[in-house]
């Protein structure tokens, strides 16, 4: 029992931190006023650069650094289309899905002579240390590291929103971006930085797959994460700390269906499966009803154009 | 014109283009120091344009500026800032989420090392100009739920928070009653008293007369002249402003009501937050006449109009029209009963910004057989009915019927809307500030349309936040204050200071 | 407002240069790989063109991503984001091979039976996306996200039942032959109509060796209606009110609630006839355990994106999309480039539709500088014109 217990504890922690990254990353580009429908594109893009930074270099840091790097890029994209020429960041972001993915595979084939992934490449270490509480119940306590970045990075994001000068400003660009001009804040500048970071995370988030997770890119890596991590945002009202509760949420029922999806129960291992989704779908309609967005999410800011 | 440390604010030659469009042509502006300056001129003359290449906002073509007799370029608002111009824009720039304090730290906040807030601080430094100047302000309340007249002083705060000079404020009393108005200029006065310079954008004139020293009139983006107010009149000072002999009162008949026609008892309606607005309000208005719905911002005006619409549910009460009751139905019942709107927020309400034309004179009634058969739409037919009333209304330009609504001006669009509600021939009009953000011109065309309206033999409610208005072109009006009606006068049987006093919860003896 | 300038402002240039710019973005990182991207592409046009049974094959795939991009593009004109077109295209597929499996009636029955559930099923889940939106406001961009994960793991669950799973595979049995839309299924399976068809000149072969089937017919029909639908309907009107402005359409007394419910459904049907149609006529008539997402629903999005959201646009930019994709695996086989060039190529269409504004912005631009321009010059002219005669008549020039 307690041994099944920390077993759910621990894989939801791990199907959990992925959605984390990606669902933080959302967050800091809408909450000043940018949405960011990429997230599985960067994550995609993150989930290769990070193998193949490891693989280059031996050391998975610097591919977890690669990652970030090349999510960072990727965003640059949706930031020049959605901040500089003002387009449909919805559709903006849809392109970031089809070409990222493109890119990483592109790139995958061209590194490893035509190949579809990658060869297993050096992983992150866990918590602990390779081996340590083995042979205890304890033993998939020792999560990966990124189970813990995930959650200091979820603290950071909250305390620069919530406690520092950045915060305040970035929350008032995403609220009333008119106001924020007036005050001498750059509202391009801003945004700019926002969805950057926003693709940093993302990338941060596929690398906490392919280097932590498993030890390979595949091309079903990521898959569908990235929405997930989107959903997380909304679920979670653009909130970083919900946020990280609405990931560990998805990452819980996913457990779940994992542990009682092996044939322990009678019910079929697909109902189970879905369960996340339709509990998703439950709580928003009995506790969380209407998320409100921040205000100028989505909206391009023109400059002179009346609030 | 002469460069001097007498004046805190000179601009010289000011030129603003926007596309092909020239909102500022060469205009100049002399304002002494400790002065209020009055700006006036119409809606879209470019009053509000001048002000925003002061702050940096737009940067002007051509044009020079100078303060304190030093020439200066302002290239945008941290510039302005440093300069010591602050700014209170019409449309309040405050996030709504977030507490004054917030609102009036940001972009310069006090914080520890690294970036992080201190609140604490930043809550004492508030409280230090709160009551420097005397100002009512709860630095911790949200701005989300404080009137409108203390989200114009956290505002004013805003600007001295950051050692303001001169300070512009942008059609300050639209939204203000005149007891708040009246207090508005007392903090002027102290203002100036204590050593600051400002300058006011208006098309007011009586209160020009009251508060300012000097007055600057613009017309069409270029500069009149500069008028001492102290040796000018109102009327001299409205033919500046429109260039022509303007008659500043409405004619008409007197009204001959018949029977009553919109009839609303012990009404009582919650707003979105479940507090009640509308508080046992009850008012009978007949046809022919106009009765006007005098009240400050906020004195569930909105719910009121919101509960005819049908766009919320009273808590009880009844709304009849012609002995139907309406109340709970929804906006297309509503219609059906033969009630027109002229919606508050044109944008939000009144029109599909990118429908063309023809398509928005068509709103509500659509589904009339006359537009298609079925559920097919006759777009010929849809185009020649909007024709007749684009050419009915004078809906410039003429040929506007297949261009999108957003492209029209604000007056015109207002046209639009109207033309739309009467087509109908509507029993009962509810026109919620008809004539917001419109200038000379069109004003009096919405008071006319109300008029013409009226005797035809239309039921018609005006709801205002403009005093003036209301005793203009009312036959009756009619206070609303804290939900309820609490008193309703024939014309020229009330003073503006007694129904002043009224609104705001006073006694008028 | 000169002819080129007005060029600029058709929507459709705006998609001319996003294909040009997606190709050119492909050629640049061809090279820089080490590619010859004049051969890629010929091998790239030969993949899409080169027989008659290449063009089949991409009016086959074209097919549902059709009907999905439609959906999209429907939705969207009326303010909502159908990312669920995915999971209301499988649920289609779901219920056609349920009810093609289960019931063996006269084609004339089974054809349309059998669609219309799968279409039912589609507007089902539309439905209830939309009116979760309408009733609580439960953003439908989560809610489609939940149901194409819900319609995935019952997709697998169907399959995985013993009265549909075909033992020893990963897929179900093969709905009835009498629900088949696949064009000459009987001849084909003649010795003398397959003698036939194969005697036809040309096309012949590509019949007999794809899965050619009315789909194609029904989309377009589809996506014709669905235009008309939109521009030329009393309920087209009231959608796109809601779409453009929902506060104004509750205003003057358009049910904004139903228009939203409705408009979901709508889309989810044309989904879901996507997946029906799918199974019909094309083989092997079946469903399979999904691993992972097909996308048939999700590149529908960017097919609605390259036809920016225009209905019968989508007719061309299915083909294309179709084409590309289709196309692109003979690049692989003979040039040696990744195809996943061809996502790249589709990505940057879709990034610089996105950017669609920036032509006409362009075109704006240029025609103020020459507006500007002529300007200075009539000012010029006035000016030689005044020295000459008078020097207040300059003043006056100027002043206009």
């Amino acid at each position: 029992m307690l041994t099944n217990l920390i077993l759910l504890v621990s894989v939801t922690l791990m199907y959990s931190t992925p959605l984390i990254f990606g669902a933080l990353g959302g967050v800091v580009s809408e909450r000043s006023g940018v949405v960011n429908i990429g997230i599985e594109g960067m994550m995609g893009v993150g989930a290769f650069a990070g193998v193949a930074g490891s693989y280059l270099t031996g050391n998975p840091w610097i591919g977890f650094l690669c990652a970030g790097i090349a999510g960072g890029l990727i965003a640059l994209l949706h930031a020049m289309a959605s901040i500089t020429f003002n387009a449909d960041q919805t559709v903006s972001g849809v392109a970031i899905n089809l070409l990222a993915p493109g890119i990483a595979l592109f790139a995958c084939r061209l590194l490893f002579d035509g190949a579809a992934m990658s060869p297993a490449v050096n992983k992150l270490p866990k918590l602990f240390g390779e081996g340590a509480f083995n042979d205890t119940p304890y033993s998939s306590l020792n999560v990966d590291i990124t189970v813990v970045l995930a959650l200091l990075t979820a603290l950071l994001v909250w305390f620069v929103l919530y406690r520092t000068k950045w915060g305040l400003r970035i929350r008032s660009v995403g609220e009333h971006p008119h106001a924020s001009e007036t005050l001498g804040i750059s509202v391009r500048k801003t945004r700019y930085l926002c969805v950057i970071v926003s693709g940093v995370l993302a990338g941060f988030g596929g690398a906490s797959v392919t280097l932590a997770i498993i030890s390979q890119f595949t091309q079903t890596a990521i898959s569908g994460q990235g929405f997930i991590a989107l959903a997380a945002v909304i679920f979670g009202k653009w909130k970083p700390l919900n946020t990280y509760a609405a990931c560990l949420l998805f990452g819980f029922t996913q457990a779940l269906a994992i542990l009682l999806g092996g044939g322990a129960t009678p019910i079929p291992s697909q109902i189970i499966a879905m369960l996340p989704y339709f509990i998703t779908i439950i709580t928003l309609v009995l506790f969380v009803g209407k998320s409100v967005a921040p205000k100028a999410d989505g909206v391009p800011y023109i400059k002179g154009s009346r609030a | 014109m002469e460069v001097s440390s007498d004046y805190a604010v000179q601009m010289h030659g000011i030129t603003k283009v926007f596309g092909s469009f020239k909102a500022l042509d060469a205009v100049d502006l002399n304002v002494r120091k400790q002065t209020v300056h009055a700006i006036l001129g119409e809606n879209g003359a470019g009053k509000s344009t001048l002000m925003n290449v002061l702050y940096g906002l737009y940067s002007a073509d051509e044009g020079e500026v100078y303060l304190n007799g030093e020439r200066v370029s302002i290239s945008g608002p941290t510039d302005a800032i440093a300069h010591g111009i602050g700014m209170v824009h019409q449309h309040f720039m405050l996030v709504e989420n977030f507490t004054v304090t917030e609102n009036i730290v940001l972009g310069n906040e006090v914080t520890k090392a690294g970036g992080v807030l201190d609140p604490k601080r930043a809550r004492e430094k508030v409280l230090e100009i709160v009551e420097e100047y005397g100002f009512d302000v709860d630095p911790d309340a949200k701005i989300e739920d404080i009137s409108v007249g203390m989200q114009q002083r956290v505002e004013i705060l805003k600007a001295l928070y950051r050692g303001a000079d001169t300070l512009i404020l942008d059609e300050p009393t639209a939204v203000l009653t005149p007891q708040e108005i009246e207090k508005l200029i007392q903090i002027m006065h102290d203002l100036v008293s204590k050593g600051k310079t400002i300058i006011v954008i208006t098309h007011k004139l009586k209160e020009i007369m009251s508060s300012a020293d000097e007055c600057t009139i613009i017309r069409r983006g270029k500069y009149m002249s500069t008028v001492d107010v102290s040796k000018t009149s109102e009327t001299e000072l409205a033919t500046l402003m429109v260039g022509r002999n303007v008659n500043l009162h409405v004619e008409k008949k007197p009204a001959t009501p018949g029977e009553v026609v919109l009839s609303i008892k012990d009404l009582h309606v919650k707003d979105e937050r479940g507090i009640e607005q509308v508080n046992g309000f009850n008012l009978d208005i007949r046809a022919g006449e106009i009765v006007g719905l005098a009240g400050i911002d906020g004195n569930g005006q909105k719910e009121l109009a919101d509960a005819i619409n049908a766009l919320v549910k009273p808590e009880s009460g009844t709304i009849t029209v012609k002995g139907e009751e309406i109340q709970g139905t929804t906006p297309k019942t509503v219609i059906d009963h033969a009630v027109a709107t002229i919606p508050s927020d044109r944008h939000r309400w009144g029109l599909v910004l990118p429908f063309t034309v023809a398509e928005n004179m068509v709103l509500e009634r659509h589904n009339e057989e006359t537009f298609g058969k079925g559920i097919a739409l006759d777009l010929a037919k849809i185009k020649e009915f909007s024709q007749k009333l684009i050419d009915e209304f004078d809906i410039r330009p003429a040929e506007c019927a297949d261009h999108q609504a957003a492209g029209l001006s604000g007056g015109n669009q207002q046209k639009v809307i109207i033309a739309r509600e009467v087509s109908s021939n509507p029993d009962v009009l509810i026109a919620i500030q008809p004539t917001r953000g419109l200038d000379v011109g069109a004003i009096e065309f919405v008071h006319k349309a109300l008029i013409r309206e009226r005797d035809r033999g239309a039921a018609i409610l005006l709801i205002s936040f403009e005093l003036d208005e209301i005793m203009d072109v009312a036959d009756k009006m009619a206070i609303i204050y804290a939900g309820k009606n609490v008193g309703e006068f024939d014309q020229g049987t009330i003073t503006e200071e007694q129904a002043g006093l009224l609104m705001a919860g006073g006694d008028a003896e | 407002m000169s002819t080129l300038t007005k060029i600029m402002r058709k929507p459709i240039t705006s998609a001319i240069v996003a294909i040009f710019v997606g190709l050119l973005v492909a050629s640049i990182i061809l090279v820089v790989a080490g590619y010859d991207p004049i051969s890629s592409f010929e091998a790239l046009i030969g993949g899409m063109v080169g027989k008659p049974k290449y063009i089949s094959n991409v009016i086959i795939k074209a097919t549902p991503l059709l009907f999905t991009g439609i959906a999209v593009a429907f939705a969207f004109r009326v303010g909502l984001f159908n990312i669920g077109a995915e999971g209301q295209y499988i649920v289609g597929t779901i219920l056609a091979v349920i009810v093609g499996y289960s019931l063996d009636l006269p084609p004339v029955l089974q054809i349309p039976v059998v669609v219309l559930v799968g279409t039912a099923g589609g507007a089902g889940i539309g439905a209830i996306i939309g009116w979760l939106k309408a009733q609580f406001g439960i953003n439908e961009v989560i809610t489609s996200i939940m149901f194409n994960w819900i319609s995935l793991y019952l997709c697998n669950f169907v399959v995985s039942l013993p009265q549909f799973h075909q033992p020893n595979s990963t897929s179900s049995y093969s709905i009835n032959e009498s629900g088949y839309t696949t064009l000459f299924y009987g001849m084909k399976n003649s010795e003398d109509g397959a003698e036939a068809i194969r005697n036809i000149p040309v096309i012949g072969d590509a019949i007999m060796r794809t899965d050619v089937n009315i789909g194609i017919f029904v989309a377009i029909i589809a996506a014709i209606f669905i235009g008309w639908l939109l521009m030329r309907t009393k309920v087209g009107y009231e959608m796109r009110a809601v779409g453009f402005n929902r506060d104004a359409a509750q205003f003057t007394g358009i049910n904004v609630k139903k228009n939203i419910t409705l408009c979901m459904a709508i889309s989810g049907a044309l989904c879901g006839l996507a997946g029906a149609l799918t199974i019909t006529g094309i083989a092997p008539h079946s469903i399979a355990t999904l691993a992972a997402f097909e996308n048939n629903g999700f590149n529908g999005l960017s097919v609605a994106f390259i036809a920016n959201c225009n209905p019968v646009a989508c007719i061309p930019a299915s083909f294309l999309f179709a084409g590309l994709l289709y196309g692109g695996q003979t690049v692989q086989q003979t040039v040696g480039a990744p195809s996943e060039i061809i996502n790249i190529v589709i990505g940057t269409i879709v990034f610089f539709m996105a950017l669609g504004g920036v032509i006409p912005m362009l075109a704006d631009r240029l025609d103020h500088k020459r507006a500007q321009k002529a300007k200075k010059e009539e000012a010029k002219l006035a000016a030689q014109v005044s020295d000459a005669s008078d020097p207040s008549q300059e003043e006056a020039n100027n002043a206009h």
